[in-house]
């Protein structure tokens, strides 16, 4: 008897885009480390042209998640939460090895991001109250703002914050009905790859999220100047190009969410900021019935 | 008692015979002689032809070839409307689309043909008068092709009337696949008269006739009674154009040029959607029938949704950054 310890099974990753997993159109990929240097996977090392057709995914998913009811959209992404939690150990053990925390510091990471989740999905329905408003007028006249999605985000995700970052600057995009396209963390992109999986097993539509592993200094000048993308969070941002993105973004006058100048506490309460960046306020005047 | 408007139409015409090119001058002679030529080309092999075209899929295009290879594409471009609901002003917008693809860059060429249906062929010739570009006007009771010879023809003579400068016509598939060449021919032969000056590009509906075999016999059919252009689909019946079936076809053109001196165009039609499907048939058509063929006299492409691709992806070459849905029309 020879040999009876198993051989463990190398992971490659792939990206998810447009409900898919396929692997990255330049057949790149790139190894994944954790803290102290060991390997851990492959993962996909997006390109332009992956970014591109991204954008062609989430645009394409746009006008159904959007115009999907807010209530709708509430449950479908509970729904995400109920199956994050399902792969609450998976998450925790690829947070601990990607971000180097203790299990302890690791499973309230991963708790806190699957609240930040449900916290989001309970906002769907809740943001026209409070963002809208019926307007007083002098005329016989109804006057409302409702706050209506931008369109197709492209987000750089934070790189050291793996799973509470990447689900605190999403969960606000999708929420208000936007679509988008994430860069996720280029050192610790695991936990994005694995909130793939259960997106992709959920109820979001395919394209509603698209997610490239790889870097962010690469993909964000073709994010940045492509013209249809509505808007830009540049979190995740090398913050020596933040101001060069944030230029190529007026081209095609995006919204742009500029980076914080470190990346903050994510477990601090997040506020409306990140939903109403993503929101367009639409007035409507209505005459009056006789 | 029938209701047509010229009481001779519904009589029996005799098709009008045709003098075939030398080597062929007695292929047509009888329904057998016609049915053991076309069965005597030799036969296609799927497995070949599928790997042949996807080893030319694999062709990389890139920067300057690829600016060349848009600006062609568009100018083989036959932008088409065949819907129910197509009206005098789509027609006219088409038009203006066609004459100026994309108004921000003058330098931009412009397509090849308008294809309309017949009774809209006035309205296209007029916005496009002066232009250089053509009106193509499907007939024959396009799609389907299920009506008698007398209308057909009728079909044909009303929109060259109305100014259609290239008739595109659908061979009757059912004669086709029952084995009854001579039927299909003789109508392709009166179909031609009927056009006149008009240029005739023959439907294959490749879709419809399943095997390669049966695509290289309709070729040579279409050819040899006068097609000018033989084109794959009319784009309502899927697969439409493939790959494969463009590549057989390519090769039955280069064929008969070589045994006849004559050189008819392809047009595949239906399905082409981005530029790299367009690409790829141009591609093909250099490798397969040669550089005679890349000009719009020879070799046209039948869209709608593929020209505003092209416009895309000229405008990323052009500024350097991605392009949007939102920066070319909606038809």
């Amino acid at each position: 008897m020879i040999g009876n310890e198993r051989l463990a099974v190398r992971k490659t990753y792939k990206l998810y885009l447009g409900g898919a997993f396929p692997r990255s159109e330049s057949g790149r990929t790139y190894e994944v480390h954790d803290a102290k240097g060991a390997f851990l996977a492959n993962a996909a090392w997006a390109s332009r042209k992956d970014a591109r057709d991204a954008v062609v995914a989430a645009r394409g998913a746009f006008p159904k998640w959007s115009g999907a009811t807010a209530y709708n959209r509430g449950q479908v992404l509970y729904r995400v939460a109920e199956v994050m939690e399902g792969r609450h150990a998976q998450f925790c053990e690829e947070v601990a090895a990607g971000e180097g925390l203790s299990s302890g510091r690791a499973r309230a990471a991963v708790d806190a991001a699957i609240d930040r989740w449900v916290w989001y999905a309970g906002w769907t329905d809740k943001l026209a109250a409070v963002l809208g408003s019926a307007n007083p007028v002098a005329g016989p006249y109804f006057d409302f703002s409702l706050p209506e999605p931008t369109g197709v985000v492209a987000v750089l995700a934070p790189q050291r914050s793996s799973l509470l970052g990447l689900v605190s600057v999403l969960a606000p995009v999708l929420a208000g009905g936007n679509t988008a396209v994430v860069v996720t963390s280029r050192e610790r992109p695991l936990p994005a790859v694995t909130l793939g999986e259960v997106l992709a097993t959920s109820d979001v539509p395919g394209g509603v999220v698209n997610l490239l592993t790889g870097d962010a200094a690469e993909l964000g000048p073709w994010l940045a100047e492509h013209d249809d993308v509505d808007a830009i969070d540049l979190t995740g941002a090398p913050a020596e190009r933040a101001m060069e993105f944030e230029r190529e973004a007026a081209g095609s006058i995006k919204r742009v969410l500029r980076p914080p100048a470190v990346e903050p506490d994510w477990s601090a309460d997040p506020g409306l900021t990140r939903m109403r960046t993503f929101l367009e306020t639409k007035t409507v005047w209505h005459p009056k019935g006789f | 008692m029938t209701h047509v408007l010229d009481p001779h139409a519904l009589t029996a015409e005799t098709p009008p015979r045709r003098e075939l090119p030398t080597p062929y001058a007695d292929v047509t002679r009888s329904e057998s002689a016609f049915r053991a030529f076309l069965h005597g080309l030799p036969g296609v092999d799927q497995v070949g032809a599928q790997s042949r075209v996807a080893m030319l899929g694999t062709r990389s295009i890139k920067t300057t070839s690829k600016a060349w290879a848009i600006d062609t594409a568009i100018s083989m471009v036959d932008l088409t409307t065949l819907e129910g609901a197509d009206t005098p002003g789509k027609v006219r917008s088409l038009a203006a689309k066609a004459r100026r693809p994309d108004p921000t860059d003058p330098g931009c060429p412009p397509v090849a043909a308008v294809c309309v249906y017949g009774d809209l062929a006035g309205i296209a010739k007029e916005a496009l008068a002066g232009t250089g570009i053509n009106v193509a006007a499907v007939a024959t009771a396009f799609p389907s092709g299920r009506a008698s010879l007398a209308v057909k023809l009728a079909d044909v003579r009303d929109a060259v009337a109305n100014g259609a400068d290239e008739i595109d016509m659908v061979i009757d598939r059912g004669a086709f696949l029952s084995g009854r060449y001579l039927d299909v021919f003789d109508e392709i032969v009166a179909v031609k008269e009927a056009c006149g000056e008009a240029h005739l590009k023959v439907i294959l509906e490749t879709g419809e006739l399943v095997t390669l075999d049966a695509v290289r016999r309709a070729s040579w059919l279409a050819m040899l009674a006068g097609g000018d252009f033989i084109k794959t689909s009319t784009g309502k019946v899927s697969p439409a154009a493939t790959l494969p079936v463009c590549l057989v076809m390519l090769e039955a053109v280069r064929d008969f040029r070589a045994a006849t001196g004559r050189q008819v165009g392809v047009k595949p039609a239906g399905g082409i959607r981005t530029t790299k499907d367009a690409v790829k048939h141009l591609v093909l058509v250099n490798e397969t029938a040669g550089p005679d063929w890349l000009t719009p006299d020879r070799f046209r492409i039948g869209a709608s949704s593929l020209l505003n691709d092209l416009l895309l992806q000229r405008q990323k070459l052009r500024t350097g950054h991605y392009s949007g849905p939102d920066h070319v029309s909606v038809d």
